[in-house]
């Protein structure tokens, strides 16, 4: 009965102006939102590659940004953050034609690429706090972990929210509510595939330039 | 629902009419994608340990391929489109986009002008001394 009646709206108000249809399905606001908090992260964002891009020079007598980088390792993390977003975005087809396997196995991938990613850097700030070159050795080190370790934080957050939605997926189904946080998720994922992209630029290849 | 009264959420891909939809074409998008930010990134790496390249240009070109790069994610991973079904994700895109300009130059400008007055202020007193 009400979902007759809900159609018939539909068809009705598909004849409307724009304006004067009504609110929007709650998959757009929803969507519209988080896109709106994906933004306001980037500004955070900014603030610190604008602290950072500050005090690069500013190293202390410490060791340099052409010192300790090591570009090998950077590739490995931009291709392998990169594959864990295409496998996202695989997996945002996957739910929306209600794949249960194809969802399963892309989620799988994503999450183990996003923790590999996560492992390497993890490696990566160990070998340079092993080099002495630890956050509170200059300003210019204190800006790159803040900097590259926020991305880390977020990457890890990522990761715990794909399990999550995983639990949410098997118990609940592929119910609005939880196709809208998955896709959401997509969404957070992508994002910081477009921030690791700015900080391999401006922070490893411009920071071992000669 | 078909017709497109609302604008799409972002990563929402544009409403394309059924008849002209494959099930494939979301998976081409991707992975379309994928293969220009694939070459785009292994580009980055190749401009930055080459010597072909006069080296003043370096940071310039990386930046212009950075650039390139996140539209390529924008467009084909989170499908933010210049379509008329996507004003509202485009406008807050480009309010983003003017926030993160003025506190990235506002910051970096003044930042520079502080040093240069500094580093004068220090050659000042040298000549002083002299």
């Amino acid at each position: 009965m009400n979902i007759a009646v809900e159609m018939d709206d539909i068809s009705q108000s598909e004849l409307v102006n724009i304006s004067e249809a009504g609110p929007a399905p709650k998959r757009i606001v929803a969507g519209f939102g988080f896109w709106i908090f994906l933004l306001s992260d980037i500004v955070m964002f900014s603030a610190l590659f604008a602290t950072y891009a500050v005090l690069v020079k500013a190293t202390a007598g410490g060791p340099t940004s052409a010192q300790l980088f090591d570009l090998r390792n950077v590739a490995i993390e931009t291709a392998i953050l990169l594959l864990s977003s295409y496998s996202c975005g695989l997996m945002s087809l996957a739910v929306d034609s209600r794949h249960h396997l194809g969802t399963a196995i892309a989620a799988a991938v994503t999450f183990l690429l996003g923790a590999a990613f996560l492992m390497l850097e993890l490696r990566e700030f160990q070998g340079m706090i092993a080099l002495g070159a630890a956050p509170q050795r200059s300003a210019f080190l204190s800006a790159f972990f803040t900097l590259v370790g926020c991305h880390g934080l977020h990457v890890a957050i990522g990761l715990g929210w794909l399990v999550l939605m995983m639990v949410q997926l098997s118990i609940r189904g592929y119910q609005p509510v939880v196709v809208r946080r998955l896709h959401c998720f997509s969404l957070f994922w992508h994002a910081l595939d477009i921030i690791w992209v700015l900080i391999f630029t401006i922070v490893y290849l411009m920071g071992v330039l000669p | 629902m078909t017709d497109t009264r609302w604008d799409v959420a972002p990563g929402d891909r544009p409403a394309i009419p059924a008849s002209e939809q494959k099930a494939s074409s979301g998976l081409l998008v991707y992975s379309i994608g994928l293969l220009l930010a694939v070459i785009l990134t292994a580009t980055s790496f190749w401009v930055a340990n080459t010597t072909a390249i006069w080296a003043p240009g370096v940071p310039a070109g990386l930046a212009v391929l950075a650039i390139a790069q996140m539209g390529v994610h924008l467009v084909f991973f989170l499908h933010i489109t210049t379509g008329p079904d996507s004003t509202n994700n485009v406008l807050a895109l480009a309010f983003g986009v003017l926030i993160v300009f003025l506190v990235l130059a506002g910051s970096l400008v003044i930042m520079a002008n502080l040093n240069e007055n500094m580093a004068h202020g220090e050659m000042m007193n040298v000549q002083v001394q002299r």
